[in-house]
């Protein structure tokens, strides 16, 4: 079974931040909340790189262990994906995400936390697929439509990569060797316990 | 002759001269070249690890970078203490949580079948003292009850998904978590205020002195037949008193921080506040237990007193003696 990953070829990223409005947009998500984001370190100085960013789907989710009303659920393709009818915005999956990815649309006064939103992998939810509910909650499933995810496709570069962790690592390996770089897949000791 | 030598040695004096102010003119200006040069070179030294090992420790020591997407530690990649807390919380202090009210719970029973009832020794006089005001009845009741509805709905987001939604199903338990999460949001600074208002009425009462380290010798007699004398709160009771001020105000404290949001605050405070809550909050249920069972079924008499206000005057000499004797002394001396 394939498990899906995201890879961001951290050598590639020229913080275009096309990802992030390519998903803002298909998804239509709610106002102050990015599920993708590009983060740059040693901003404006020699050596600087960028790194895009949302959920990364783990394999032993943090978001998962915690969630006090047990709303997540990993789909066959090893997407991780929640229920927005069970989420009660308690904010736990975002203190223990290593990634920062869970983020809320606030809801009422002194920052209370409405439904959780997250990157889906471009999945949808657990809606009927293409439902106008899943939609309106999860926004697009390019999945069931046999598409990935947009901000992958979208990416000019081709730094980042979503799909099979097989396939995107194997592509990814392939690009190293010709570079004579080391490989090093961002993140990915701490999502999928695997270098 | 001695005229055109000491001419030579002039000429060659200025031209010497002129060698090393030029040389000063074109060198002196190089030291900053030398300095920095120096500089560089230490410089170098320091970073001599591989830049690209020290990008990816940057990485993992969520080292702020900047993000054009603005928002709380948006700039960050990784944030480790996630884990940790998820560790913490799931592991031991849900388990030994549980353990430790579970035991409460028990000893409790264990104590009640054993001793049971801790009965008046000496029959009702029927004259009844006031114990405590209707202005701290209210307070007292207040606070109880808000304690009681947060530490349930708290203890549901702890352990409601082990032991409610086998029961309730997911939405069902969902439904309640929901109303539970705003209503312990919203009582939480409810509850403070009512704490804050016990602890500034009562403070005067709860000193510790020579009295309270006899009756905890004799275990405030709720083992043997001794009455060991007591002010009007003994020292079990300022035991709990002084808990619930310790323990109370961290985890009302650290209630604010989670309660609101919207001061940007770092996942890291949150988590620690979190955990400071959780661990306050199950030792206070569990010092509450033993509160709740010593002034209802433990002991006869000792409830009445703060639903009335008054209590029987055998039992206050049974139970608090030294006040009782307080209040003849100044009702004599008020006569
Ligand atoms: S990246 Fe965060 S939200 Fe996504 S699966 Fe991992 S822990 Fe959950
Ligand atoms: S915010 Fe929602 S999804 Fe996240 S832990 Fe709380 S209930 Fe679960």
């Amino acid at each position: 079974m394939a498990k899906m990953k995201f890879l961001c070829d951290e050598e590639r990223c020229i913080e275009c931040n096309a990802c992030v409005t390519a998903c803002k947009n298909e998804h239509e998500v709610p106002w102050g909340v990015n599920r993708r984001r590009v983060v740059t370190l040693d901003d404006g100085m020699p050596g600087e790189k960028s790194i895009s960013v949302a959920c990364m789907h783990c394999t032993d989710a943090p978001c998962q262990a915690v969630c006090p009303v047990d709303c997540f659920y990993t789909t066959e393709d090893g997407v991780v994906l929640h229920d927005k009818d069970i989420c009660i915005g308690c904010g736990y999956c975002f203190y223990a995400c290593p990634f920062g990815a869970p983020q809320y649309p606030q809801e009422g006064a002194f920052g209370a936390r409405g439904k959780m939103d997250k990157c889906t992998f471009c999945a949808g939810g657990p809606e009927e697929d293409h439902s106008h509910e899943e939609i309106e909650k999860y926004g697009r499933n390019r999945l069931a439509e046999g598409k990935l995810p947009l901000c992958a496709e979208m990416c000019s570069t081709k730094s980042l990569l979503a799909g099979d962790g097989d396939v995107v690592s194997e592509l990814f390996r392939n690009r190293v060797v010709r570079r004579q770089g080391r490989q090093e897949a961002w993140g990915w000791d701490t999502a999928y316990n695997v270098k | 002759m001695s005229n055109t030598n000491s001419l030579n040695r002039r000429k060659k004096m200025m031209t010497w001269t002129g060698i090393v102010m030029l040389l000063a003119i074109f060198l002196l200006p190089m030291t900053g070249y030398i300095s920095t040069g120096f500089a560089t070179a230490a410089e170098e030294q320091v970073e001599a690890t591989n830049p690209k090992s020290d990008y990816w420790r940057q990485v993992r020591d969520n080292t702020a970078g900047y993000s054009a997407v603005k928002g709380r530690e948006t700039n960050e990649l990784i944030q480790g203490s996630g884990q940790n807390w998820r560790q913490l919380r799931n592991g031991p202090i849900a388990q030994y949580g549980s353990w430790l009210l579970g035991l409460m719970l028990a000893v409790l029973a264990v104590f009640y079948l054993w001793r049971g009832e801790i009965k008046l020794s000496q029959p009702r006089t029927g004259k009844t003292v006031e114990r405590w005001t209707l202005k701290e009845r209210r307070m007292h009741w207040l606070t109880a009850g808000l304690f009681v509805i947060l530490g349930v709905t708290g203890l549901s987001l702890l352990y409601g998904r082990l032991v409610l939604i086998p029961l309730f199903g997911h939405h069902g338990f969902s439904s309640y978590a929901e109303i539970a999460k705003w209503t312990h949001n919203i009582l939480g600074p409810v509850f403070m205020v009512g704490l804050l208002s016990m602890i500034f009425n009562w403070f005067k009462l709860n000193f510790f002195n020579k009295v309270d380290l006899q009756w905890l010798k004799d275990f405030g007699g709720m083992i043997g037949d001794k009455h060991p004398p007591a002010e009007k709160l003994n020292a079990g009771e300022k035991m709990w008193f002084w808990s619930l001020v310790m323990m109370g105000l961290a985890l009302c404290f650290t209630g604010l921080v989670l309660d609101f949001p919207n001061f940007d605050q770092q996942r890291e405070v949150m988590q620690i506040s979190h955990l400071i809550h959780v661990i306050t909050a199950i030792g206070l249920i569990a010092f509450s237990f033993g509160h709740i069972y010593i002034a209802t079924i433990g002991t006869e008499g000792a409830l009445e007193g703060m639903v009335t206000g008054h209590v029987d005057t055998a039992w206050a000499q049974q139970h608090h003696d030294l006040w009782l004797k307080e209040l003849n002394k100044k009702a004599s001396s008020d006569k």
